[in-house]
């Protein structure tokens, strides 16, 4: 049923990117990503249209904050953190889809211009903690260390085609995904130009008990959310304690 | 089946924490301990935010210590005076721990401080009563007693001291500064590795203070009641860093453990109970022991930025 929907969306917009000969037409099939108590992660189906071939690159960027990167050393017998590098405006989420490798059909400038593909991402304001010839190293730490949480990922061949007009791939976001908006940005290239591109916002946010769990928790009323919790431990503690004295 | 665990702000297999909550809760029962100590580290290795765990298992160790004390206090074995003096000094104690936990935290230190202090304490804890309990077996006789029996007025120094108290349900006439010192260093122990400090308490109240064992342990509930309920408090309104659905998942199966446990406790035979504590105890030891000295695979650390 999902697919039959997505097809004649498809369609719609193949229809619509003929009438009005608009090169490039996008959406998400869901612009809302509920973290519920059961989130264990979840797929967002990205599809679109172009009026004729090229190729296509879809990027997801998640807000951005403030990283510190340490780096562990030896004291004697024992590793210990020992120095770090605090990185600002760092996407707390990055996913690059293209149909092909990213060299083979765009320039390095337009894609660092346009922070296409992890090694572009300019990632800025790194206070200077250790030697210049070593935040190499912490960069390419935290974009390794990102990827391993399922956070950044670069996937070529992701986006499957069908007969030069329509496009589609699934954007996955994990279990540990942070909230906030987040841009789909999708672009077509043709003759290494961007021909046409498209922005989708897309909002990941707590839904329900969790989150007003989470919201009571880091509210203005912190201290009662607290007091209840221990309520309930030292409840639990005492019920146990007087059903096991009769049995 | 998983489940998102709000404040943690990550998903665990249910049955996995259910699990954790009753085995821990069992050997609680059966050993007579909190379980924190065991509890803490293992909820660090199945990924929970080292922050989160501590203030988490403060919380959880009200619900054990609780439906402790309330048995203890039915048959008269706490002695509210002392308890109420260890208490004033585990509030300040948790107060200083707060501070310095976040202090480290920001510092970048913490996950290592947290794994000394479990490699310091639990090594000699565990060290200490693997041997007392191979010497009691070898002896036939339990050697905790026999060491209680030297009993007070060992310490003369002690009796020198100030702002002397009477202690009436102990028998005790001594200053309050020394139960107010032991429970400044219980209360950071709970603040900063989320332990009730049961296994430094108990020790410190027979040969330190030289009180009568049979409201020792009942007198350290006490302590341990309030001082994790105010621990919990002060790091769910400064630190946000108690996970109330991870709590109630660890205890709802646990207080069950542990009533299990404690019946079954009086079934086994005390000194090979208190031989397979020590294995335990040494065994977590060890494991952190070596996280911390084995060249890590990746040197590298992620640490959240949004602070300050």
């Amino acid at each position: 049923m999902r697919r039959l929907l997505v097809a004649l969306f498809a369609l719609g917009f193949v229809a619509s990117a003929r009438a009005q000969d608009v090169p490039l037409v996008a959406d998400l099939s869901n612009h809302l990503v509920a973290i519920t108590t059961g989130f264990t992660g979840t797929d967002v189906l990205l599809f679109g249209a172009t009026n004729g071939p090229g190729d296509i690159v879809v990027v997801v960027r998640g807000p951005t904050k403030q990283e510190i990167v340490r780096r562990k050393g030896r004291f004697g017998p024992i590793w210990a953190n020992a120095d770090n590098v605090t990185f600002r405006d760092v996407p707390t989420y990055y996913r690059v889809a293209s149909s092909r490798p990213l060299s083979e059909f765009a320039p390095e400038t337009l894609l660092a211009s346009r922070q296409i593909g992890i090694d572009s991402i300019r990632i800025g304001g790194a206070e200077e903690t250790v030697p210049a010839a070593e935040m190499a190293d912490f960069r390419k730490a935290l974009v390794r260390l990102k990827t391993d949480d399922d956070l950044y990922d670069q996937g070529v061949g992701d986006i499957t085609l069908m007969s030069n007009r329509l496009f589609r791939t699934a954007l996955h976001f994990p279990a540990n995904v942070p909230t906030g908006t987040y841009m789909v940005e999708v672009y077509l290239f043709r003759d290494g130009q961007i021909t046409s591109g498209e922005i989708v916002p897309l909002t990941i946010s707590k839904i329900g008990i969790g989150a007003d769990i989470f919201d009571f928790a880091h509210g203005r009323f912190a201290f009662l959310y607290g007091l209840l919790t221990i309520i309930l431990a030292g409840g639990a503690g005492w019920v146990a304690g007087a059903v096991f004295r009769r049995v | 089946m998983q489940i998102y665990l709000p404040i943690a702000e990550m998903s665990v297999n249910i049955f996995l924490v259910l699990g954790l909550g009753g085995a821990i809760g069992l050997l609680s029962g059966l050993f007579g301990v909190g379980g924190g100590f065991l509890m803490t580290p293992l909820l660090i290795f199945i990924g929970v935010p080292p922050a989160v765990a501590v203030g988490t298992q403060a919380a959880q160790t009200v619900a054990s210590s609780v439906s402790g004390v309330t048995a203890h206090m039915r048959r008269g074995n706490v002695d509210f005076m002392m308890g109420a003096v260890l208490t004033a000094g585990g509030f300040v104690g948790s107060g200083i721990g707060v501070w310095l936990f976040n202090v480290l935290k920001y510092a970048g230190h913490i996950d290592l401080t947290i794994s000394l202090g479990y490699v310091t304490f639990l090594g000699v804890v565990g060290g200490f009563m693997m041997a007392e309990s191979l010497l009691g077996v070898l002896r036939r006789r339990p050697a905790a007693l026999a060491l209680a029996a030297r009993g007070p007025g060992r310490h003369m120094w002690m009796h020198g001291l100030p702002f002397k108290i009477r202690f009436k349900r102990s028998k005790l006439y001594v200053s309050a500064l020394l139960p107010l010192a032991i429970g400044v260093l219980v209360g950071l122990l709970v603040a900063m590795m989320g332990v009730g400090g049961g296994f430094l308490m108990v020790p410190a109240m027979i040969y330190l203070l030289g009180m009568p064992t049979q409201v020792v342990i009942g007198t350290s509930l006490f302590q341990i009641t309030f001082v994790t309920a105010g621990t919990a408090l002060l790091q769910a309104t400064v630190n946000q860093s108690v996970d109330a659905v991870l709590a109630l998942l660890l205890l709802v199966i646990g207080v069950i453990g542990a009533q299990i446990g404690a019946r079954l406790s009086v079934k086994v035979k005390g000194e090979y109970l208190r031989i397979m504590l020590a294995f335990i105890v040494l065994a977590v030891a060890l494991r952190l022991a070596l996280d911390l000295v084995i060249p890590p695979s990746e040197i590298f650390s992620l640490g959240s930025g949004d602070a300050q």
